[in-house]
């Protein structure tokens, strides 16, 4: 079924992106994460123009992740103050951003630096969740108990003055740090369209220190809001959030991500951060192939 | 009867209609005229717009209401152009292993949307300084660069921004599309796909013999967006914040609406 999108103004098969969000979902609900990295990247193959995917694919992380909050606060999963904080940062980081995206726009280098940022990290990141995820699956055929992690912040993290505490995370630390992580998660928000959780999460745990019971419920909220925002920085800057297809996406991935959450119930976790891992590391792949191979379109066409 | 009163007033009507054409031309009487139409005047854009096809037809009048014999017979041009856009052209290369945008150019009056339909290819009907007055044919398109660059460098990015907008369905030549029947009626179907800018199109005919532009013809079509998409357009456009905080709303709906449903089952 064809249909159009009045602010990407060209018409889609309503039923392809429908399929694309139910994909995504199912990711999201299975592993945790937003799911952004894949819907601005496989949208913008479908042919949608980047800004409106990267705009879109915002609102469609506040879906995903709606659901999640409300579970972990059920659970008492969140730690609200942490979680406060680091949308504080990211809403200052988004403010950074869109005046990133503005210049970077300008100087026509946009394209290039969204692929970079998306192949370091995803690359660097794949990589680390493969090697844990095969370390421990071995450690396990062998029947050797894992190492438990010591609970304790990076040093870097020490270092920082004023100290809060943080009673769900079981912290006494700066605020300072999770602002600067709230920071970066908001710039990458604006640029790439993600959630940042695939940053966020690993960085919780091995730099914070923080519980574990409360991280992906509290990475959860700072998604649900810093996506929130800037789909609003979106909508009154570049107006590129196009609800039509936002609505499209959500109706798939709000699906997906309640599927996702029942077969991730079922699975072992070592396999399921394995699995993960190869999509992410797929994803980098594919991005740097596209950086170094010759491009199909030398040239391309900005409206002035 | 009925059939001659209709020719009449069918000559009637284009004598009203090219009367400046008409006066002109009355030192050289053998020279017919031409009488467009467009199928569609406007296209409104709605929920299942995939495009538009557009039927551009019409008739040429000769002198004495009589076609002559097939030497002296003439040829039909129609080009359909969108509205003229400024646009950047930038150009990849490769530096230090990997693609990015080095050179640039810019554009002042690209047209967004450039078909164009004739009975011969345009090159067998008129010669490349034709072609480059009239603007006939996309390498024949006035482009109007703004920024002063050796005719080489501009040349490439010309070839960059015509080949890049045909692949995309944006430019296109359709040549043997436009049928003439018995020598006085024409038509041809073109089609304007959904990519396309709303605003102002316009549908030019030429009638052209001997590599000579006879008459020439424009009509204008509207393209706009209606109903809910022009509404989401304008929502969009003129109250961001409202339409940011229903974006936003929606989304917390949907995802807490399936979780909801979700729990019960």
């Amino acid at each position: 079924m064809d249909l159009y999108l009045p602010i990407a103004n060209l018409s889609v098969n309503a039923f392809v992106i429908v399929a694309l969000g139910l994909g995504v979902g199912l990711l999201s609900g299975m592993f945790g994460v937003g799911g952004g990295f894949l819907t601005t990247p496989l949208l913008i193959v479908y042919g949608i123009p980047p800004t409106v995917a990267a705009a879109s694919a915002a609102s469609q992380v506040t879906g995903a992740s709606v659901s999640g909050v409300f579970a972990h606060l059920r659970r008492d999963g969140v730690d609200i103050k942490m979680g406060m904080v680091l949308v504080f940062g990211g809403v200052l980081g988004s403010f950074a951003g869109a005046g990133l995206f503005t210049l970077l726009q300008a100087r026509g280098l946009i394209d290039t630096v969204i692929a970079i940022l998306y192949v370091l990290m995803l690359g660097s990141i794949g990589g680390l969740m493969l090697y844990e995820s095969i370390y421990s699956m071995r450690a396990a055929r062998a029947g050797i108990a894992p190492r438990p992690r010591r609970k304790r912040h990076h040093p870097l993290v020490a270092m920082l003055p004023l100290r809060w505490r943080f009673y769900r995370s079981g912290l006494y630390i700066s605020p300072l740090a999770p602002v600067i992580l709230g920071f970066l998660t908001g710039i990458l928000t604006m640029l790439l369209g993600v959630g940042g959780g695939f940053i966020l999460v690993p960085a919780m745990i091995y730099l914070l220190g923080m519980g574990t019971a409360v991280v992906v419920g509290t990475s959860l909220f700072q998604i649900l809001f810093v996506t929130a925002w800037a789909t609003m920085v979106h909508a009154t800057t570049t107006k590129a959030v196009d609800i039509v297809l936002a609505a499209l996406l959500l109706l798939g991935s709000v699906v997906g991500a309640q599927l996702g959450a029942r077969f991730a119930s079922k699975a072992k976790p070592e396999q399921l951060r394995l699995a993960l891992a190869v999509i992410v590391l797929v994803v980098a792949i594919r991005m740097l192939l596209g950086l170094a191979w010759r491009p199909d379109e030398i040239y391309s066409v900005e409206l002035l | 009867m009925g059939e001659r009163a209709g020719a009449a007033l069918i000559r009637k009507s284009a004598l009203i209609l090219l009367a400046p054409l008409l006066l002109g031309q009355a030192q050289s009487p053998a020279k017919p005229v031409l009488i467009p139409d467009v199928s569609q005047r406007d296209i409104e854009i709605a929920y299942s717009f995939t495009g538009a096809d557009l039927l551009l037809f019409g008739a040429i009048l000769y002198p004495k209401g009589q076609a002559p014999a097939e030497s002296g017979r003439t040829d039909v041009v129609v080009v359909i152009k969108g509205p003229t856009q400024s646009v950047l052209v930038r150009e990849k290369e490769k530096v230090a292993g990997i693609w990015v945008n080095a050179d640039r150019m810019r554009y002042r009056s690209a047209p967004s949307f450039y078909a164009i339909a004739s009975s011969k290819p345009i090159k067998a009907l008129v010669d490349e300084r034709t072609r480059a007055i009239y603007e006939l044919g996309v390498d024949s398109l006035a482009l109007s660069p703004a920024s002063g660059a050796s005719p080489d460098v501009q040349r490439r990015f010309d070839a960059g921004l015509v080949d890049l907008r045909k692949r995309g369905g944006l430019y296109y030549e359709a040549p043997g599309a436009v049928e003439i029947t018995s020598g006085v009626l024409y038509r041809a179907r073109l089609t304007i796909p959904a990519r396309v800018p709303v605003g102002r199109f316009t549908a030019e005919t030429f009638l052209i013999r001997d590599g000579r532009v006879l008459a020439a013809a424009v009509r204008p079509i509207d393209i706009r967006k209606s109903g809910f998409e022009r509404f989401v357009a304008r929502s969009a456009d003129r109250y961001s914040v409202i339409y940011g905080l229903v974006a936003v709303a929606l989304s917390v709906l949907l995802g807490w609406g399936a979780g909801a449903i979700w729990r019960r089952f």
